[in-house]
This record gives structure tokens, sequence and C-alpha cells, in this order.
């Protein structure tokens, strides 16, 4: 079946099954920055920001994500490949080893960011909980995370 | 000693970190698919151990879109090895692309290929099998046990120990005589461990796809952490010459040692080949868990004998090791468990190492981030404290009085390698000394030891060890740089070390920037093509920055050297009087060329030639890098639970050649060894089943379950390696299980000998003293 996602900013139909979820429906799409480390709602490399919350899209059917806004990395990505503070400093810090988990992390450290522009090391750490990743310890994209708050509260340059 | 560097030891950003940061299609499964591929699903045993005495595949060839099945009446019948190591391997041809007998839940039955994975899934379902269930063998007293089913008992497979008695792998070492030693030994110490079924759990799954180019080439696009061996496995699997196989790894989604085998590309090469189609398999998580590999589990005794002075003078270990169904890695993971322990206490001279790698029915062993070494120190840290605490003294100061030194050696070095003799070695870094002094400083390892702090039902206790591995497996290893320069004075720096997402194609590009005088950005690194670039290895063993590095630094050098001839005709003088410095060649006397002006030259006008040169490194040594790692934790005396507060690492990897990228991999790994010490566990029913295939139920750590992990680069230089540089990537994971186990002992007086220490575990122990 068709539906209309709106990814991005921009509405695009997209063929569907029944059972696909948001994730099967992105990737199939070209958004392959979506990751699907499980399909089980566990590693949080699927999470994508609807209406601007993070949301596992392994865990929401394609057809119920109509009528949201959906934000995949390359819509925080800016005009001319600029980026985001948060992947400018996420490389600043030594917070990428393999990258797979990273767009998910990204993603749902904006949607942290734009509810709590000051956060603590610990509400960071609460914050990506759902956000497994296996090469890192965590520290150094808890740091980036701090950088990339500092950036947009404009007490550091990008 | 140490050098003074441009771009060496400094953390430049990732050369893969824009494609990363923005979430370019750069992963398997990312790429844009070919018309017409096709999706393996994969049917497995339900059963531990089970012979197949039929297959009906008639329903399943029903379902729309199926296009072949494999199973073991269509496939080769050869014995092999999925380990992918140097040739020949070490590991026992003991396995088939699928057998007539299946040795454990999750081994392979039948492959269906077809237009949609649906139907592919739904047709493996409908694949109808009968068995004859045997026995199954599920644990390593059970595999030893008089009368035990055999295993493997295959009449053709190849370097099996002893088939007949469940026996993958043995291996004996002796240095000094090992009774004498004790005899002469006034404190003695006996300790025996345990540890679990763990698996690597990668983000990304295994992930392999495979489509024949337009001369009929197989093209094999896969997550491995060794191209060059996937493309002879393969090759030599399925009766391909090597030079109609292509092996491309793009990035990976981390590896950790579960990638060093070859599990899924023959399927897809196989069925790409057959079919003509383009095909492509990926695991789900499930059968990452259940049908890949994990880190083989272990029973190891360490018997340490001191004289009254502390002096330890005999070391006995003995280690059983659960290989699972196949031998992958049983005999080489076997030997590192004494190879990378023993020679760190240098001062016994009555040393022994004997073990045995048991087949069983469970999930196969394979290499997994520290590789043996991480299953020893566990036993040989926690009996280091031991004996400390026998003979009165700070298990922080018996360590420093026994620890090997820069320009000391061990018997064991030449006695005990990966999977045979080893290779004498004398330390030529090690700054060990100064990683314990400033671990402890940063722990207050003076303040807090023995000082419970009791807080409720909490009480506190901080922890250590110290740890050796290597740089890469001397005088077996090989890796090869090739260097060519470009017109406007950069260069393509073509490498066929594998970036797992360590960040080796950045710290090789360094290594190069640094010999060839010019930013990071000048150097364009490309790697793991076997169609492209030059031959490596691959990446384990920590060999990449010291063995792959080395073979950067010297293509770079030779690609200098020519640069410098040419410079030299330029400016009408000789090579002696020139300086390579930024981005430019000058004389004593002030003239200059440009990088870009002799690229340009050596292209088009004068003297037309390519400079460019292929290097190559087999290391002869073996460079450990050295771990002093430090815990505080706090345990529940209600509960069991254990809490790491505190997690310091001081390490001496000579110098860090990127040291962001160097502190990343020692906080991986003791992010994944503090899971491994705590929590991850595969737990299996009764009949061998294993019970927790996700991440919900294997829990590995998350942000909120670890400290903020505390890393110190301690500089040494090692003078063999490319700018004094040795690898880091495995020896953090070797740390945690025996720094906490230690921690635990200091809080409460109870010894962890099984990992992990759950709560349960934590618990009964408490409750048994």
């Amino acid at each position: 079946m068709k539906i209309l996602l709106s990814v991005n900013g921009k509405q695009q139909s997209a063929d569907v099954n029944a059972g696909d979820t948001l994730l099967d429906a992105l990737r199939a799409n070209g958004f392959t920055s979506v990751k699907d480390g499980c399909a089980n709602g566990d590693c949080g490399s699927c999470a994508v920001l609807i209406d601007g919350r993070a949301v596992a899209s392994c865990l929401v059917f394609a057809a119920q994500a109509e009528d949201y806004q959906i934000t995949t990395i390359e819509g925080i990505t800016g005009a001319d490949q600029a980026y985001h503070p948060l992947q400018r400093t996420m490389l600043d810090a030594g917070g990428v080893q393999c990258g797979y988990c990273i767009p998910a992390m990204i993603l749902t450290a904006a949607d942290l960011l734009e509810k709590n522009p000051n956060p603590s090391r610990d509400e960071i750490s609460t914050y990506l909980v759902g956000n497994l990743c296996r090469c890192t310890g965590y520290v150094k994209q808890i740091d980036a995370i701090e950088m990339a708050a500092s950036v947009l509260r404009g007490e550091i340059d990008d | 000693m140490t050098e003074k560097f441009e771009v060496v030891g400094t953390s430049q950003h990732r050369v893969d970190g824009r494609a990363l940061v923005t979430g370019k299609p750069v992963f398997v499964d990312d790429l844009p698919k070919r018309p017409g591929q096709l999706h393996i699903a994969l049917l497995t045993s339900p059963h531990a151990h089970a012979r197949i005495k039929s297959i009906d595949t008639t329903k399943a060839e029903d379902v729309d879109g199926v296009e072949i099945i494999l199973d073991h009446r269509n496939t080769p019948e050869k014995r092999y090895t999925t380990a992918g190591q140097g040739f020949p391997e070490p590991s026992p041809y003991d396995a088939r692309m699928f057998d007539t007998k299946v040795r454990w839940v999750g081994d392979r039955v039948a492959a269906v290929a077809a237009h949609s994975l649906g139907a592919a899934r739904l047709a493996a379902d409908l694949i109808e099998v009968e068995y004859e269930v045997l026995e199954p063998v599920l644990s390593i007293d059970a595999a030893l046990a008089d009368g035990a089913p055999v295993i493997h008992d295959e009449a053709d497979a190849l370097d099996v120990w002893d088939a007949e008695q469940n026996i993958a792998a043995h291996v004996v070492a002796n240095a000094g005589d090992i009774d004498l030693g004790f005899a002469e030994s006034d404190v003695v110490v006996d300790v025996t461990t345990e540890t679990q079924y763990a698996q690597h759990t990668p983000i990304e799954p295994h992930v392999v796809s495979s489509y024949l180019d337009d001369n009929g080439r197989l093209v094999i696009v896969t997550s491995t952490q060794v191209p060059f061996h996937v493309r002879r496995i393969v090759g030599r699997l399925l009766d391909i010459p090597i030079h109609q196989i292509r092996v491309i790894k793009p990035r990976i989604g981390g590896g950790f040692g579960v990638k060093q085998e070859v599990l899924i590309e023959d399927l897809s090469a196989l069925i790409t080949i057959r079919t003509g189609l383009p095909s492509q398999m990926v695991y789900t998580r499930e059968e990452e868990f259940i049908s890949s590999r994990t880190r083989h589990p272990m029973r190891i005794r360490v018997k340490l004998g001191a004289k009254a002075d502390g002096t330890l003078h005999a070391v006995l270990m003995e280690a059983l090791s659960n290989t699972g169904a196949y031998g992958t890695h049983s005999l080489t993971v076997l030997s590192n468990v004494g190879s990378k322990t023993l020679p760190l206490y240098n001062k016994a001279s009555h040393l022994r190492f004997v073990g045995d790698a048991v087949y069983t029915n469970m999930p196969v062993g394979g290499a997994y981030r520290g590789y043996g070494a991480t299953q020893g120190y566990f036993t040989l840290e926690t009996a280091v404290d031991q004996l400390a605490e026998k003979l009165g003294v700070d298990p922080l100061d018996w360590r420093d009085q026994n620890h090997i030194r820069e320009g000391e050696s061990s018997p064991m070095f030449a006695a005990l390698g990966e999977g045979r003799e080893g290779v004498e070695q004398t330390i030529t870094s090690s700054a060990l000394e100064e990683c314990i002094r400033r671990g402890a400083e940063r722990i207050d390892w003076a303040g807090k030891r023995g000082d419970k702090r009791p807080d409720g039902a909490w009480v506190h206790g901080v922890g250590m060890s110290i740890h050796m591995q290597g740089s890469g497996i001397p005088l077996i290893d090989m890796a090869a740089a090739t260097i060519k320069m470009n017109d406007d004075g950069s260069f393509n720096l073509l490498v066929g070390a594998t970036d797992l997402g360590t960040g080796s194609d950045t710290v090789l590009g360094q290594i190069a920037a640094e010999v060839l005088a010019v930013p990071l950005e000048k150097i364009v690194v490309m790697s793991s093509d076997t169609d492209v670039t030059p031959f490596d290895v691959g990446a384990y063993a920590s060999s990449t920055t010291y063995v792959s590095g080395m073979a950067t630094q010297r293509a770079a050098e030779a690609v200098k050297e020519q640069i410098l001839e040419v410079a030299a005709e330029m400016l009408r003088t000789e090579v002696s009087e020139l300086e390579l410095e930024d981005e430019r060649v000058t004389t004593s006397d002030d003239r200059t060329v440009s990088l870009g002006d002799i690229g340009l030259r050596s292209f088009y006008s004068e003297n037309q030639h390519q400079i460019a040169a292929t290097r190559s490194c087999v290391p002869e040594i073996s460079p450990p890098p050295f771990l002093a790692s430090f815990c505080e934790v706090a345990v529940d005396t209600e509960t069991g639970r254990v809490k790491v507060l505190n997690y310091v690492a001081a390490i001496d990897c000579g110098t860090a050649i990127n040291p962001k990228l160097a502190e990343g991999q020692m906080e991986g790994a003791i992010a994944n060894g503090i899971g491994y010490a705590l929590c991850e566990e595969i737990v299996f029913d009764e009949a061998g089943r294993p019970k927790t295939p996700d991440f919900a139920r294997y829990k590995i750590p998350g942000p909120l379950d670890l400290p903020r992990l505390e890393t110190i680069l301690v500089e040494s230089y090692e003078p063999t390696g490319p700018m004094g540089a040795k690898s880091i990537s495995e020896i953090g994971i070797n740390a945690p299980i025996p720094t906490i186990a230690n921690a635990i002992y200091d809080a409460t007086g109870v010894w962890m000998t099984e990992s992990p220490f759950t709560p349960e575990k934590v618990w009964r122990a408490l409750n048994q003293r």
C-alpha cells in the first residue's frame, strides 16, 4: 500500500506492506542512515525524531507515522553538508568509532538539548539509556553532547 | 627518546568521520541494491546434537520467489575452518559448509535464497528435516567424562588433537622445573576460576552481499575483519581461483573478533555463483547471538609459589577451554591464555602451562578481543592478590616487585607462542611502573584500600590488576602498504589493513602524513579492497597500529627518498643537502620546491615516472602494551549488587598516534570488560538452547551502567614501532574481571571466582562466608 511520509520536511510517498515498520520504510526509501541493529527496540540505532522526539523506528508501524514530522540525521545536517554542532563535537571529542550507532545517538541528543539546553552528565546518560554502543564507553559521546550544548547556548564557538 | 611530531600525537578527526556523522550509506546493507538481488535465510538446528536423517525441501521450493536451497546434499563436502587466520590455519578442519550432523543449537541445516526476505524465511520454515537426536554434551566435564558421546566422529576432519576424547587442541609449555619450583617456594596459593559464554554483539550484525561483475568475477562486499582471508577461504572452499574473487570491506559496524570468522560469505558467494544473481545475507540479532561465535568459556587453575621475600618462584597454569561445536581458534586462544599472561611476572624461573580445548555441543568459541588473555588474567591476577595477602604485602607493592621491566625477558616468550612455540624477545619499552604509580594516585589507592566506608548495607572497596598483551603475531603476521604521489603533492595510501571502527585508516594516514610532511588531508586513505590494496592479514591480535603502521612508515620513507631524488634534480644539489618539511623540499641555502611542483614534474615534464612505493612488515617481536587497572566498587551486602564507582586505566601504548582514538580503544574495551565481569552471559536451558538471544535478556552496558571511565595515556617509546607506537586495542578488556574481583574482596572479604559477578552470585558468596 502507499502511504505518505513527511521526512526532513519533505512529503514523500512510500510503498509499504502492512506489517512494515517505520525502520523498514525509511531504509527502503533511501534513508539508510537509520540503522537496523536488533529490530526489537533494544539497541536504539534506528532512532529517529518523530515530531522532535527520539523514538525507536523499529517499534512504530510505517502506517502509524503518517501525519507526523520525521527527522533523520540528513534532516539536521545543514545546507552544503555543514555540520550540526553535535556532528562536529562528536568528531572533536573522539566520540565516533565504528559510527553505526552515531546518527541515532546524535538525534537523541538533539532531542535532549531541545528540551534541556544545559544537561548534566547524568541527565545525558539517562537520556541516552536506549542507545547502545559497543565500541566506546560513552565517555566521549557524553563529552561531545556537553560541548555541543555549550555551542548551542552560544558559550563557545562552533 | 621521543621525537617531535607534527601530525602524529594529535587527535585528528577520523578520515571517515564526515561520512559517519552525516549518516552516508557506507555500511554493507546501506549500499545500493543490485537488480534481482536475492535475500538469504538460514535454517538452523533446534537440537544440540543430532544426525540429519532426511531433508525434504519440496514445500519450500514451492514458495513464490524461492530461487535456490542449499543443504548438505548440494554443497561442497570438504572440511575447512571458518577461522579467518593466516595459512595454513592453526585451527582444525572440522567443519563442512553443511554437514550431515549438527553439533549445536544454531548449527547450519539449510539456506534459502529468494527474491524477498519474507519468502526466504517462509520457505526455510517449510523445510522438513528428520533428525536422529543424539545425547548432547553440554559442559567441559561431560565432554571429558568416560564414555562421553564423540562430537567429531567424522573420518575426514584434519588436525583435531584427539577427537575420540573430544579434545580439539592441546598445549603444553615448560620453563625450568615446576616441581622443584614449588618445593623451593615458601608460600603457595592455588586458585581456580570459571568464565562464562559471552558474545561480542557488534551493533551491526554480520552482513554480506555478493554479485558477479561485468566480466563474471565474484565480488563479495562484507562486514569482515579479514578481507584477504575471506578471499582465500571462500576460494578454497568453493574451488574458485583467487583471481576470480574480489573482497571489499566498506565501513563496518564493529567486530571485536567475531568478524574474524568467515560465517556467511560462503553462502552468499555460492548462491550468487549458482544463480548468477546478486545475493545478500544479514544475521538477525538472534542469529548473531546463537549462530555466530562467542568467547570460549574456560576453567583455569593458577598455582603460584613465592619465596618468603615475596619473589615469585613458580607458576603453574592449567586451562580447560570450551570450544563448543567446532575448533575455530581453539588452539591459538588456548595458547594465549598462557603466552600473554605468564611473561608478565618474569621473576619466576619455574613455569608450566598446560591446556586442553574441549568440544561440546554448545556455541562455537571464536576470536574475541583479548583472545584467551582475558580468561587467563582473571585467574592470574586473582591469584596474585591472594598471594600478596598471604605474604602480608600490599598487592600493588608485590606487583611492583615482580613484574617484567624494560630490558628484561621471560623464558615463556620463546616457549609459548600462538599455536606453536613463541619468539624470544626482550621488552624494548615499558612504562608499567609509571602506569601503576599514576593509576594508584588517581584512584587514591593509599587512602581507600582497606577502608570499607560502610553506608547502610553498602560497603566499598578498591582493586587493581596489571596486564600486558602484544602488538601482532611475530614472524606470522604480514602487512603491506602502498603510497603513490599525485600531481598536487597529495598521496594515496593503500592498505590492506582493516578499519573496524578502530580508526586505523586515520592512524595509518597520520603515520604517512608525518613522514611525508603533509597535513592528514593530503593523505587519501583507501583500505581493504583485495583488488586494489596490498595484502594485510587483517585486524586482529592488536596488529594494525604496530604491523600495518610499520609497513606504512616504510612505504612513506621510500616515497620520501624518491621525492628527494627528484627535488635534487630540480634544485641541482645532492639529496643529502635537502630537507622535507611543510610540504616543501628545501636546500640548506633556502632554495625550495613544493611537493606539488615535484608531483607535477614527475607526471608531465622531466624524468617522468610515478613516485610510489610498496613496503611490507613482518614483525620479529610483539612488543606488549602495558596496563595498570584500578577500580572502586560499592557492594550491596543485602542484595549482592556491585556498582563500579570509578575506573582508572593507566596505559602504556608507546606513542599514542591519535590520543583520542587511543583513549577510545581503552574506554570501549574496559566498558565491554565491565559487562563481561558483571552481567553479560548467554544462559542455556537443559537441552543446550540459549535463553538470552536479544539485548533485553543479554545485557550489555548502557551509559547508565558505567562510571566515567578514566584513561591515562602514559607515554613510552617503542623503538621497533612506527613513530614509537605499540598497539592498544585488546588489552583493556582483560582488566575489569580481576580488577573488580579484587575490589569486591577488598570490600567484602569474599573472592569471586566465577564470572559474571551477578547480584545472585555475590549474595550467595556473601552468605556462604
